[in-house]
């Protein structure tokens, strides 16, 4: 379990690390090294120069962008779990982040780095699908903006531009009336790559009627996918509301079967985590001012 | 590469291919063997270190990373040589290691739950160890080590001075 000699740069700027990135095809961002290092580890990679962003004061932040919140490159999964301002204005974020990794690999993991890799179970990429967030690359000198859809396209197959670093990602901010999100999962271990996740995000009304209903799994095939239970708009989200519009949803869902789970576990899995996870966002919801 | 970073408060060098990981820095290059290489994928916590005061897998963290970091391993976690602090000597009164190999780990992983939070829940203890993989104990000692810990360090004369009390 000895990573293959390569190179490594701790660039000064945002500029350095793109050019050694532009020179190099065999060059490969090190941001928080929680999924790279034991690839590089296991040799299944073998990049000839690692260009360690972690300590760029440019990729650091988290900020309104007015559009909304945009998180950098260099952000620790357990610094976004700690901000106020994702909890306030990204609630499904919130939920979906104490289930990445475990409190050591949270210090050292980044939101960016996850989403770059690209992992179907990876629970910050579900959240980035279900809320359609933006994932920003600079490539070439250019910026380049890229919507999860068209971004994962296989397990830890991404679309991102040749040579390019991403900057950060712009996750939209919360709608306006009673929000609530909700996040579970299965894994073998707590907090290990989970079998089936769900998400869920509901936006009520003051008497407790479902307005809006976003909904997506994750782990059960290649790629995190957002399903559709507009349906649930007007109902009260009661048991059998969600049911319903829960196994519409994932009428067609592609799940795959591999040691750890059936096809057909996953898929069962994944409809009673989507029905807890939209429960859980309508308690939440329940419990904002109306 | 030339790195400095500081160990157990000592100032140190280290010399190292940039694919080495902090893990094999510690053991081979420092000679801190107590720091215990289990998995080394990240998986089993057995390597768990503190690096600027956050539990930290060693294993997933390159020696260059570590330039200008202050880390703590299994080594500098006792006041003295021949003593024990706090934490170690709950997990001895409590039998929450058998054969020791993830106990370093686990013990890093409770010291950094327990600075931030000085009474923790039991469901805060399994999630600071969640990442900590035990073949011995079947975890019910650990999680009652680190309950003993905070509740020791929580009494501690120590605890009150810093509290200002």
């Amino acid at each position: 379990m000895k990573a293959a000699p390569f190179n490594y740069l701790r660039p000064a700027s945002v500029t350095e690390a793109c050019e050694a990135l532009a020179d190099d095809a065999e060059a490969r961002v090190l941001a928080g090294g929680q999924t790279l290092v034991p690839m590089l580890a296991m040799r299944l990679a073998r990049p000839s120069l690692l260009v360690d962003i972690t300590r760029l004061d440019e990729l650091g932040a988290i900020e309104d962008s007015g559009e909304g919140i945009a998180i950098g490159a260099a952000v620790r999964q357990a610094v976004a779990l700690r901000s106020d301002l994702i909890a306030r204005e990204v609630p499904l974020l919130a939920a979906a982040l104490p289930n990445v990794g475990h409190p050591p690999t949270r210090a050292r993991g980044t939101v960016g780095g996850s989403v770059a890799h690209g992992d179907p179970s990876a629970e910050i990429a579900l959240a980035a699908t279900i809320l359609d967030a933006r994932i920003v690359f600079l490539a070439d000198g250019e910026e380049e903006v890229i919507t999860p859809e068209d971004f994962f396209i296989g397990p830890t197959v991404t679309m991102a531009p040749m040579g390019g670093l991403l900057t950060r990602v712009i996750f939209p901010k919360r709608p306006s009336g009673r929000v609530g999100a909700g996040f579970r999962e299965v894994a073998s271990r707590r907090s290990d790559y989970a079998f089936a996740s769900a998400g869920a995000q509901v936006v009520l009304d003051a008497d407790g009627k479902c307005i809006e209903a976003l909904l997506g799994i994750g782990a059960v095939g290649d790629v995190p996918v957002a399903v559709d239970v507009s349906s649930l708009a007007g109902t009260g989200l009661g048991e059998k509301d969600v049911q319903d519009a829960v196994e519409a949803a994932l009428e067609d869902l592609e799940c795959v079967e591999d040691l750890h789970a059936t096809a057909s576990y996953r898929r069962r899995a994944a409809a009673r985590l989507a029905g807890q996870a939209l429960e859980d966002a309508r308690v939440a919801a329940m419990g904002e001012a109306a | 590469m030339k790195t400095n970073l500081t160990v157990n408060g000592q100032q140190v060098q280290i010399d190292v291919e940039p694919r080495v990981t902090l893990l094999d820095a510690l053991r081979d290059e420092l000679g801190l063997k107590g720091t215990h290489a289990g998995c080394e994928h990240g998986v089993c916590g057995a390597c768990t270190v503190e690096i600027d005061g956050e539990a930290v897998r060693s294993c997933l963290i390159l020696g260059v990373q570590c330039d200008g970091t202050e880390v703590t391993t299994i080594e500098g976690v006792a006041p003295a040589p021949g003593e024990m602090d706090i934490i170690q000597d709950s997990f001895c009164a409590t039998h929450g290691l058998q054969c020791g190999y993830c106990t370093p780990g686990m013990i890093l992983a409770a010291k950094t739950l327990l600075a931030e939070n000085r009474d923790p829940s039991d469901e805060e203890i399994r999630e600071a160890i969640s990442g900590n993989i035990c073949r011995c104990t079947g975890y019910g000692q650990i999680v009652e080590a680190v309950r003993l810990a905070a509740r020791r360090l929580r009494e501690s004369n120590a605890a009150a001075v810093e509290a200002g009390q």
